[in-house]
């Protein structure tokens, strides 16, 4: 029984940053690359169910250049023994649909039973590619999962799905399924210091899209939007309160109290 | 293919006002580009919503009647993808909401249509259509089109397209939904905790922090400072995931909108959309960061930028 987890090395932006010449992203200069918030939860989600059962293998895998490869091993140094990196140079700038089709691709590779997303990425969050992931294998799928009881090969789970306002669903998910994972399901644990020198030794597979037979063709295709152009939107009209941290204070008392008087 | 298509979103009997919201949109494209605006409703019942979604600009109101209560992934899709083969809309409009999360992916995807998510403008570029949203955390924004796609789904952020309040007159058509084997079944809801000893709802004064309070033991000292100033302590997701402060002082998306709220102080706290959905509406909004381009001051009346334990030390000798 195989769970597939794919996770997502995101950028972010300094404080201060430019946009590139081409006006199509933030200049690499001022970027920085962490793994996806989101992914920490599913990973946990899915190592938790390794460790109450026996024969299960958990993969995490990502679609990214070779920097991306820490998110995996990051994961590698919590449990799993090894991990999937699907890259192309042509892949640079793919959005989720497209990343979406290879993760499916490596779902049927693997002959994976579940596949735990994250529910967003912390970078552009679009909060579709699980779900996109879901249709190209034509699986079953719940977004925003809050709880999860699953035994290992069983027909089905039982999941809670976060609603707005607090409310939460109790269903059901025939399996195979994805899964989106949200926040707070779990406290996802740190890696030791020789879960993270193990992790090191554990092997990464490379895969190309031709590897997983998709083509150029295919992934042109599968672009569920073109981008045309990144811009950094209107500042809103922030007052801002200059000055020594007493001096902020300062003003900062005298305006709560005009406007506690004024409301 | 020509006209757009709003796609309704109601739970346990009510409808969702942010169908009334992309329903605005719909009309605002419309005028940009003369087409026809038709929203269906999927539901048990669809006529209980007829009556609220029928306001000025749409042209259609298509019933779809199903066999379940409330939202269910492959029902909603079977019957967006029906809808869609029936009318040939140039666009599809939804809500950016936990539902849709759960399925306008996977209709984008099985349809081939063009897709983009959590969009808050749209324009028409000669034929084209061009939609906005955000990357980065709110630090910049994106444009995007849609070339070579016949139909393009998008969801809408909410509290940006402003609900149309005049009665329509539109035509009441049906659509037969066509049989699905669901493969998720609803057991029942769970409600939101209670509110344990306040209700922030109607806090009048607050004084929320984020994650840069960085440490559990570090939550007293805003507490007291909450209590000084006379503010009710509430809280982003992060400080409530981690059990700092109870579920019932998170404000947001998936915990509360601070209604009856005057002043709120922000410290701490980067401004997500998610945080964003409960506060935004507030008319006097402090924010408090040491990161000057964070987004929660694009919403903010007043900022300081600078380090939240050193404001707090120093505004504690104010009161
Ligand atoms: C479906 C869904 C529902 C959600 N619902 C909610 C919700 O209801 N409410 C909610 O809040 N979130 C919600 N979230 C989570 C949301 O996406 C963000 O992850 C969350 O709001 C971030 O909280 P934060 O701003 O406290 O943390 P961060 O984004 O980590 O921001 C911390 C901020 O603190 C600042 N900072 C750090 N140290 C200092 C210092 N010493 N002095 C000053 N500033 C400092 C940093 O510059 C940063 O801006 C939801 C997410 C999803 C997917
Ligand atoms: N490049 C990628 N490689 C692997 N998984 C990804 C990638 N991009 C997105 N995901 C998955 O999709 C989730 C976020 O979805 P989204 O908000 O649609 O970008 C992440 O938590 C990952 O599980």
């Amino acid at each position: 029984m195989k769970i597939l987890v794919p996770v997502k090395q995101v950028a972010v932006l300094d404080e201060d940053f430019e946009l590139r010449d081409d006006g199509l992203d933030a200049d690499p200069d001022f970027i920085d690359h962490e793994s996806n918030e989101w992914d920490d939860y599913s990973y946990e989600t899915a190592l938790q169910i390794m460790e109450a059962h026996s024969g299960v293998e958990v993969v995490p895998m990502t679609v990214g250049p070779e920097e991306a490869e820490e998110s995996l091993r990051r994961c590698l140094a919590k449990g799993g023994e090894r991990a999937v990196r699907v890259w192309d140079d042509a892949l640079a700038g793919a959005g989720p649909a497209t990343i979406a089709k290879l993760i499916a691709a490596v779902a049927r590779r693997e002959g994976a039973d579940m596949v735990f997303a994250g529910t967003l990425s912390a970078d552009h969050s679009f909060a579709m590619t699980g779900i996109c992931v879901a249709a190209e294998l034509a699986w079953p799928h719940v977004a925003v999962v809050t709880h999860l009881e699953y035994e290992p090969g069983a027909a089905k789970a039982t999941v809670q799905r976060e609603l707005e306002g607090g409310l939460v669903e109790k269903l059901t998910v025939d399996c195979p399924a994805v899964l989106t994972i949200q926040l707070g399901i779990n406290q996802p644990r740190y890696a030791s210091l020789r879960g993270v020198k193990q992790a090191k030794e554990k092997p990464v597979d490379e895969l190309t899209p031709a590897d997983l037979g998709v083509s150029g063709e295919d992934l042109a295709a599968s672009a569920c939007f073109r981008l045309r152009r990144m811009f950094k939107p209107a500042k809103g009209q922030a007052e801002l309160i200059e000055g020594t941290a007493a001096e902020q204070a300062a003003r900062l008392a005298t305006i709560i109290k005009e406007l506690k008087g004024a409301a | 293919m020509n006209g757009i298509l709003v796609i309704a979103e109601h739970r346990r009997g009510a409808l969702n006002p942010a169908t009334l919201e992309a329903v605005a949109a719909a009309v605002d494209l419309k005028q940009a580009r003369a087409q026809p605006v038709a929203v269906a409703v999927i539901a048990r019942n669809p006529d209980d919503f007829l009556a609220e979604v029928n306001v000025a600009g749409v042209d259609e109101i298509i019933r779809v009647a199903v066999p379940t209560d409330g939202f269910q992934s492959d029902v909603y899709e079977a019957a967006v993808a029906a809808l869609a083969a029936a009318r040939q809309p140039a666009v599809i409009l939804l809500a950016h909401t936990v539902d849709t999360w759960g399925y306008a992916a996977a209709v984008a995807v099985r349809g081939g249509f063009g897709c983009a998510t959590d969009v808050y403008a749209m324009r028409y570029e000669g034929d084209a259509l061009v939609a906005t949203r955000a990357a980065y955390k709110e630090k910049l924004g994106m444009e995007l089109d849609f070339p070579g796609r016949q139909t393009v789904l998008l969801t809408l952020r909410g509290n940006v397209f402003k609900p149309i309040e005049e009665p329509g007159n539109a035509a009441v058509s049906s659509l037969e939904a066509p049989a699905v084997a669901a493969r998720t079944t609803h057991l029942g809801y769970i409600e939101p905790e209670q509110a344990g000893d306040v209700d922030i709802s109607q806090a009048e004064y607050m004084l929320s922090i984020g994650r840069g309070v960085g440490d559990e033991d570090n939550v007293e000292q805003f507490k007291e400072l909450a209590d000084a100033l006379g503010f009710t302590l509430g809280c982003s997701r992060p400080i409530a995931d981690n059990g700092w402060l109870p579920k019932s002082r998170q404000v947001g998306q998936s915990g509360k909108t601070v209604v009856n709220c005057k002043i709120y102080i922000a410290i701490g706290i980067s401004g997500s959309v998610q945080h964003m959905a409960g506060m935004k509406h507030v008319p006097n909004i402090i924010a408090i960061n040491k990161d000057a381009e964070a987004s929660i001051f694009s919403i903010a009346r007043y900022g300081v930028v600078g380090d939240m334990f050193e404001i707090a030390k120093e505004l504690r000798n104010h009161c």
